[in-house]
């Protein structure tokens, strides 16, 4: 007898997206384009200064003026049941957290607190009013540059009596003694810099409490989340709380959190009784969307002479800014877990200090700590490869963690699930042609033209997650990470897929529709996926963390094949037949051996829905199935990514010529999909690697407020990518599968690092961080050849740079010396 | 709202007649009083291009324009690309090349996709006609790649073919 798995139909196919018709007609629904009857706007007051105590606020002109029907402040919402969450209590680790409330209280602690609200009838009026509030403050000193911060001379919360808000370390073996035996050891620091989400869509919320109960609309990755946060704070039952994500434009992590606007909003229409709508600004964006990255990294690698890595510890200071996010002290730690990567190192260490400084929120965007711990890593390869004088892929091939060696633990007692490390880097490098590449490389430079080819070979973790092992007494989230799904057979056989991951972007209304429709005998044309909506279906986590497809898809795959069991006990008693002879066709439920005689799942549905006699007796009637599923084991995505570069000798401007990649993430449900997610993902990280940074000025004000300031990349500085995959099954989840939401990213920014520096290495530039502006490089390079007086921060390219600021990005778009 | 003045223009080929503030932007004009919300905003700088119609046949940021400035003109927006009911082949294209994620930045890249290609010549679009044509549209989340595959072949339904 075949199985359901042995005959997939679709699962795998490119097929187009279902989601896409109304996307590309302009028919599609953000929040942005509902209106609400009786709706009224809303407008943010928010704090010039970075820190100062509020001395006094005055709204009297604002309520003055035409339309104005509010003017709320932080002290008229003192019946809040709690501030704004942060959803990670790790067993053991003391923390000392900000509070942190929708309208500050009392004092302001980044440029952009929220300060007040105005709320009115026309959405230009209360943008006009709220500029009519005068807001006195006495400021405070101000820490901007987190080394800075540490020393806790200025205080960024005087209450906290500190600015360092939490240690927290991991280790396995003994790094202080593998570094004390070894033959080789290098210790860099490496910046990772402060980067924005940047969705195009901006965030937006529409709040309506009406009698008793409370409908969001919200621009998130977690409805579900938000409407039980709702409850705790508002004190409004679970059950009358209902949250939609509508069409999302973009998360990227940036809305994977809970907003003092949500609230804002939300409190503001209980109080008013009318729907209240807040639309953010793309200055607001920049300044209030919660940022990413930003850590100093001590590095340190030890290794025999002949290339074996004996230790890595890593050091990483956490800019967490000025207060907690949902998420933000745990960012860094997600990367601690693949800290190894694709790597056998038998000693291990992470030590993580988070720290605030008078600047915004960091917390998850896209990667979320796997980025910045793969950067690290993966430019100590190649560090290491030049202290050794060794070849870079062979340095990389000798520490590999060996095909047969999976599941591999790892010195963290992180279970890898698989991994096939060689294989995807050979394909890789087949496709590159590096003899060729050394050759032109060599031949150019004899001509003045830099050149230069980076790797980076990584795994990272996601499918997140097990809810014993990150829940309230494992890791210590506030909430286990499964996943729901709610397949529904309607009576005339269509299908309708509930879905707890909320996606925004990734396709899951075609991909999961794929899984569903293989599973039932049908076509993905027929199932309809709904997601986004706590009153539809049941309790779900969201889409972050590249989860949805293992965690989400893999729900919708148990969900579907248990209701198959059922379609097949069905079919079964009306061909009198052996429920063990039925078996799964295209198109129909058949008899194997006979594929003549058979129902289609509409004929199925018709005997559940519509003539019980043609039921078995005592079959409960209908043909639907909710179903949790909680993962045994993350998953272990992994893969090889390749860049060339050619770097302007007289400019230091780098231009991407090659970019070379093989991902694995298990079978591929729609392939499409997969490079989809695998160029938004290495754009992503080139924008980091090479243009976007966060600017703060010493005094904290937020110098790259706007697109004009923080250089997104155009279609003009993304090169066309080379792709191919390998895939090796997952042992974590029946479908095979892991993620790729995130591997392009977590993947990218050192490809790029070691491709820059490849091509400066024999110019005397040994390291540098990112972003690789053309100012850094040139100066760079003026100072390798002697002239000028070089950058003020002159540790760039030294062995091991002196602690403390100037390693703030720098580029003809981004002032000089702002953040940390 | 302040004093306001009478403003008429044609959207999609419908005549619109309209009381307007006079700093109202062309974007709020089209989504708030005609009620056409697949013009998207997504910056205040005239940057992302989430906001691009067309007035007079020309591809305009919509932002960047009050609705005044648009008086008497023939504005055309993503709703009004696929009249008939067929795709236009830029949406067809966009569709068929997987050339959208999230989709938020998708009716201004379709719209400023068309202009190029009206603008263009014979022959082909080179990739790197398309890169540098839609600097002014940001996309966070396809890395470009797909969509300028999507153009091409837009382009090429369009009879952009070599002359």
């Amino acid at each position: 007898m075949s199985t359901i798995e042995e005959t997939p139909k679709h699962v795998g196919q490119a097929i187009r997206r279902k989601e896409d018709p109304r996307l590309i007609t302009g028919r599609a629904q953000y929040v942005d384009d509902f209106v609400v009857h009786g709706m009224l706007y809303m407008a943010v007051v928010r704090s010039t200064e970075a820190h100062a105590k509020i001395v006094s606020i005055d709204g009297s002109e604002a309520l003055a003026r035409p339309g104005i029907k509010a003017f709320v402040t932080g002290e008229d919402m003192s019946d809040l049941l709690a501030p704004l969450p942060m959803a990670w209590a790790p067993p053991g680790v003391e923390m000392k957290m900000p509070e942190r409330w929708p309208l500050a209280r009392g004092e302001v602690h980044h440029v952009g607190d929220a300060v007040a609200m105005v709320i009115g009838e026309d959405k230009y009026g209360v943008v006009d009013a709220a500029q009519t509030v005068r807001v006195e403050y006495e400021p405070l000193p101000v820490v901007v540059d987190v080394e800075e911060a540490l020393k806790d001379e200025i205080l960024v919360h005087e209450s906290l009596g500190t600015n360092k808000t939490h240690e927290w370390s991991m280790g396995g073996g003994d790094v202080d003694q593998a570094i004390a035996d070894a033959d080789v050891v290098i210790e860099r620091r490496i910046v990772n810099h402060r980067t924005s989400g940047a969705a195009i869509e901006p965030r937006g919320v529409i709040a309506e409490y009406r009698q008793g109960s409370l409908t969001v609309w919200s621009s998130t990755q977690v409805p579900h989340l938000l409407r039980l946060f709702f409850a705790v704070q508002m004190g409004i039952p679970e059950d009358h709380v209902r949250v939609i994500a509508p069409e999302v434009g973009g998360g990227f992590g940036g809305k994977l959190q809970v907003c003092a606007e949500e609230t804002l909003c939300a409190w503001a229409s209980k109080q008013l009784g009318r729907p209240i709508k807040w639309i953010e600004t793309r200055s607001e964006a920049m300044a209030v969307s919660h940022h990413g990255r930003d850590q100093v990294d001590y590095v340190r690698m030890a290794a025999t002479s002949d290339g074996k890595i004996t230790a890595f510890h890593a050091n990483i200071i956490q800019d967490c800014g000025a207060y907690f996010g949902l998420l933000t002290p745990m960012i860094p730690e997600l990367g601690a877990f693949v800290m190894t990567g694709c790597y056998a190192i038998p000693n291990v260490k992470t030590d993580i200090t988070g720290v605030l400084t008078n600047k915004y929120i960091t917390d998850a965007i896209r990667g979320a700590g796997r980025p910045e711990m793969t950067h690290m890593l993966e430019v100590m390869i190649d560090q290491l490869a030049d202290e050794l004088d060794m070849d870079r892929i062979e340095l990389r091939r000798k520490n590999f963690i060996a095909a047969a060696d999976f599941p591999y633990t790892t010195p963290y007692g992180i279970t890898y699930d698989s991994g096939a490390y060689e294989a995807a880097m050979d394909r890789a490098l087949e496709m590159l042609d590096l003899d060729a590449f050394r050759a032109e490389q060599a031949e150019l430079r004899e001509q003045g033209i830099l050149r230069g080819v980076g790797f980076s070979t990584y795994t990272e973790i996601c499918g997140l997650a097990p809810s014993r092992a990150v829940g309230p007494k494992g890791f210590g989230l506030g909430i286990g990470l499964y996943e729901s799904a709610l397949v529904r057979v309607h009576p005339t056989g269509t299908v309708t897929v509930f879905t707890g991951a909320s996606p925004h972007g990734q396709g899951h209304e075609t991909g999961f529709a794929q899984i569903v429709a293989d599973r039932l005998g049908t076509d993905p044309a027929s199932v309809e996926v709904i997601h986004g909506d706590t009153a539809t279906g049941p309790m779900g986590l969201g889409t972050y963390g590249s989860r949805s497809l293992a965690i989400g898809g893999v729900a919708c795959a148990h969900a579907a094949e248990k209701l198959a069991l059922k379609c097949k006990e069905i079919v079964a008693f009306n061909l009198e037949a052996d429920v063990g002879d039925i078996e799964v066709g295209s198109g129909k439920f058949q008899l194997a051996g006979d594929p003549d005689k058979g129902m289609t799942l509409g004929e199925i549905a018709g005997c559940a829905y519509i003539d019980a006699t043609a039921m078995p007796e005592g079959m409960e009637l209908g043909l639907e199935q909710t179903l949790i599923y909680d993962p045994t084991n993350f998953v272990f995505p992994f893969g090889t990514h390749i860049c060339v570069v050619e770097v302007d000798a007289n400019t230091g401007k780098v231009e991407i010529l090659r970019w070379v990649a093989v991902d694995d993430c298990g079978p591929a449900v729609n392939p499409m999909l997969i490079d989809g997610q695998v160029h938004g993902g290495v754009a992503h990280g080139i924008g980091q690697a090479l243009y976007e940074q966060v600017v703060y000025d010493d005094r904290g004000q937020l110098i790259t407020g706007t697109f004009m300031d923080y250089a997104l990349p155009t279609a003009s500085e993304i090169p066309t990518f080379e792709l191919d995959r390998t895939e090796t099954k997952s042992p974590s989840n029946s479908l095979g599968v892991k993620g790729i939401g995130e591997a392009g990213t977590i993947a990218c920014t050192p490809a790029i690092v070691n491709a820059v520096i490849d091509a400066l290495r024999h110019e005397g530039i040994s390291y540098l961080d990112m972003p690789l502006s053309p100012l850094r490089i040139w100066e760079a390079l003026e100072e390798a050849r002697g002239r000028g007086d070089g950058p003020d921060d002159s540790e760039q390219g030294k062995e091991v740079p002196p602690q403390g600021e100037g390693s703030a990005g720098s580029g003809p778009t981004i002032p000089e010396g702002g953040a940390a | 709202m302040g004093t306001t003045v009478p403003l008429q223009m044609t959207v999609n080929g419908q005549a619109v007649d309209a009381e307007v503030e006079p700093r109202l932007l062309l974007v709020h004009f089209i989504r708030d009083t005609v009620g056409l919300t697949g013009t998207h905003i997504g910056c205040d700088t005239s940057n992302c291009g989430a906001c691009t119609c067309h007035v007079d046949g020309e591809s305009v940021k919509s932002c960047t324009l009050l609705a005044v400035q648009a008086a008497g003109s023939e504005v055309t927006t993503i709703e009004g690309m696929s009249g008939t009911g067929e795709l236009h082949p830029l949406q067809e294209g966009f569709w068929a090349e997987h050339g959208l994620q999230c989709g938020y930045c998708t009716p201004g890249m379709i719209m400023a996709a068309a202009d190029l290609i009206q603008r263009h010549g014979p022959g082909p679009l080179t990739d790197e006609e398309v890169r540098k044509g839609l600097e002014g549209n940001l996309c966070r989340c396809t890395g470009y790649q797909n969509i300028v595959k999507a153009v091409q072949a837009a382009a090429e339904a369009m009879g952009k073919v070599p002359a």
